[in-house]
């Protein structure tokens, strides 16, 4: 499996500047862009245990990142050393251009932060400790309050912030510990597993939340749900061991997983028909029938509809409709597959073979 | 120190709005109430009203000060590591010593109210009997210097603890240790015997205060075992910053 460290920038304006690479071999000088963070070779080791690193990223303002691994690699303990918690093994990194190593407690108002398990006092009322959480943070008194407001009302916290935390459910206490990461109007806000131990409902309402965050906060935040992740975030940089496997947007991540070209044919005609059709074509390789599920749900039903997928040594989507337009068949769809989330992440997970038999293949 | 003040602020609201304030409070009172009557009023009548009958109330006191030290003490951090709420701090811009002062000083402030409240044990033998004003206050002065290095004690049991029943023993132990050094002492040879008998946090030191004798090392020894544990409970939370 490729390891992948280079920094990037996916589908934000000013991508260019976070895709230069470091000189390999070399410590990197640390850049003078305003990048929300700057990572260089973070790594964290627990004795002789490499537990995460080296980790190499850069973060612009105003994206929402996910860090995607399986249990046990490494996302908590890079979001603890993100948020200062905890202290790095090597490396450095800079958060709105303010190194942690040289001004920690500087670097520490620009955070936000919401571990996997919120950091609530029980005994205290949602404002007073939202108060506690930004006066800690360095507000002052003068428009805390105001901004309390603000927060609570962002969070839909507006009805409970006189109740006791230890009263509230789960779901508004998760609420609470946004609340608790977001008074200071922090730079970066770090979320670890939001929307863990969550029902259906409370899972979509902290998916709006997270949203709304969007713009005022860069936002790094932590899942092993891949649909969260794929649903909330612009980039994602996926953790396998304690390092980054592979890092950018769902698309980009998917196109890079796979070799060759892959292409969804959907046309009105005789199954075996356009299969032979298809298989002509120079430069497929295979070509496999698509049902149930797989098949958009505007197709499905209709006997007359026959759904490809199309596995190419290249982009033979022109040689495909001109192929099937020759044949006299009705196409409906040529266009590329992207791979799912699902079967992406379990290749890059060591999962090749769960992915395989997924996609119908021999492991 | 605005942090110290915030963190003050908030352990002392902990404290009033959970059971184990007003329990510890009650529990001080009612023993120091019962040692009082049993020493002032169950002696003859020359030792009720004598500086010894002060002296041994501050001898009780001294003891369940110490006790309340470590029951205040030991949820400081260990409770706020077991509910995940020491993240909080520790991602704040507040400092280790910070937050170790601002949870020693809570609960020197509790224990000064809660000391506080037993005043008026010592002021009847002051309004009844022979001792000097001064007699009194160095004996409170003891107490909670004695208090202030439990507390430390306690505190650093406290850090280095996961949870606050292994905090309340390790304080306990520590305390203990510290308590019976005058018994090594017994069986060591001079000059051990001064220096173990100079490290005891009870025997020598506070038989002064108790007396009414305020002596300048015994002073200093109780500030700067409290400036050794506090420093030993920042450390271990430095510590702790890596793993």
């Amino acid at each position: 499996m490729a390891s992948n460290h280079r920094t990037r920038s996916k589908g934000l304006p000013g991508g260019s500047r976070s895709a230069k690479r470091q000189r390999p071999g070399a410590f990197p000088r640390l850049s003078e862009v305003p990048f929300v963070i700057e990572v260089r070779e973070l790594s964290k080791y627990y004795g002789e245990t490499k537990a995460v690193g080296p980790l190499d990223f850069t973060i612009e303002k105003g994206q929402v990142i996910g860090l995607l691994g399986l249990n046990g690699a490494g996302k908590t303990t890079t979001l603890r050393m993100l948020s200062s918690e905890l202290l790095p093994t090597g490396g450095r990194m800079l958060v709105d251009g303010v190194d942690l190593a040289e001004e920690p407690d500087k670097i520490r108002s620009k955070i936000g932060y919401l571990p996997d398990r919120p950091p609530l006092y029980g005994e205290m009322s949602v404002r007073e400790y939202i108060e506690f959480a930004g006066r800690l943070r360095g507000m002052p008194l003068r428009g805390l309050r105001t901004r309390i407001d603000e927060v609570l009302d962002l969070t839909s916290l507006d009805s409970r912030g006189d109740a006791r935390i230890d009263t509230l459910s789960h779901g508004f206490k998760q609420r609470v510990g946004i609340a608790q990461a977001i008074v200071h109007k922090p730079a970066l806000l770090l979320l670890d597993e939001p929307i863990s131990g969550l029902d259906p409902v409370q899972i979509v309402e902290m998916r709006e939340l997270i949203r709304s965050l969007r713009g005022e906060h860069t936002i790094v935040l932590s899942s092993h749900i891949l649909s969260e992740i794929s649903e909330t975030c612009d980039r994602l940089m996926v953790l396998v061991d304690g390092r980054i496997v592979s890092d950018g947007t769902e698309g980009e991540i998917a196109l890079r997983m796979t070799p060759g070209f892959d292409v969804r044919v959907v046309v009105r005609g005789k199954v075996s028909a356009v299969v032979a059709v298809v298989e002509q074509v120079d430069g497929v390789r295979a070509a496999r029938r698509l049902d149930g599920n797989d098949i958009a749900a505007e197709y499905r039903g209709h006997a007359d509809v026959v759904a490809l997928h199309v596995t190419a040594e290249r982009d033979v989507r022109e040689a495909l409709c001109k192929a099937l337009v020759g044949a006299d068949t009705g196409v409906l769809e040529v266009a590329r597959a992207e791979p799912e989330l699902e079967s992406i992440f379990l290749k890059l997970a060591g999962g090749d073979r769960e992915a395989d038999q997924r996609e119908g293949n021999e492991p | 120190m605005s942090n110290v003040g915030l963190i003050i602020g908030r352990e002392l609201k902990a404290y009033v709005r959970s059971p184990l304030g007003y329990a510890a409070a009650a529990g001080v009172l009612l023993i120091d109430g019962i040692w009082f009557m049993a020493k002032a009023l169950g002696g003859t009548a020359e030792k009720r009203l004598s500086a010894t009958v002060l002296a041994e109330f501050f001898n009780g006191a001294s003891g369940t000060t110490a006790i309340l030290a470590i029951a205040l003490a030991m949820r400081l951090i260990a409770a706020e590591h077991d509910s995940g709420t020491l993240v909080l701090l520790k991602t704040s811009p507040v400092s280790d010593w910070e937050i170790v002062l601002g949870k020693f000083l809570s609960v020197m402030l509790v224990l000064l109210a809660i000391t506080a409240m037993t005043a008026y044990m010592p002021l009847l033998i002051l309004k009844n009997g022979k001792v000097s004003f001064g007699h009194l206050l160095v004996g409170y002065a003891g107490v909670l210097l004695l208090g202030a290095a439990v507390t430390a004690i306690g505190l650093f049991a406290s850090a280095l603890a996961k949870n606050q029943v292994i905090a309340a023993i390790l304080g306990a132990v520590l305390t203990g240790a510290m308590y019976l050094w005058w018994l090594v002492a017994k069986i060591a040879d001079p000059p051990v015997t001064e220096f173990l008998e100079g490290l005891a946090i009870h025997h020598l030191r506070m038989r002064d205060f108790m007396t009414g004798i305020l002596r300048l090392e015994n002073v200093v020894y109780y500030l700067v075992l409290s400036f050794f544990f506090l420093l030993a409970s920042v450390k271990t939370l430095e510590a702790r910053r890596w793993r």
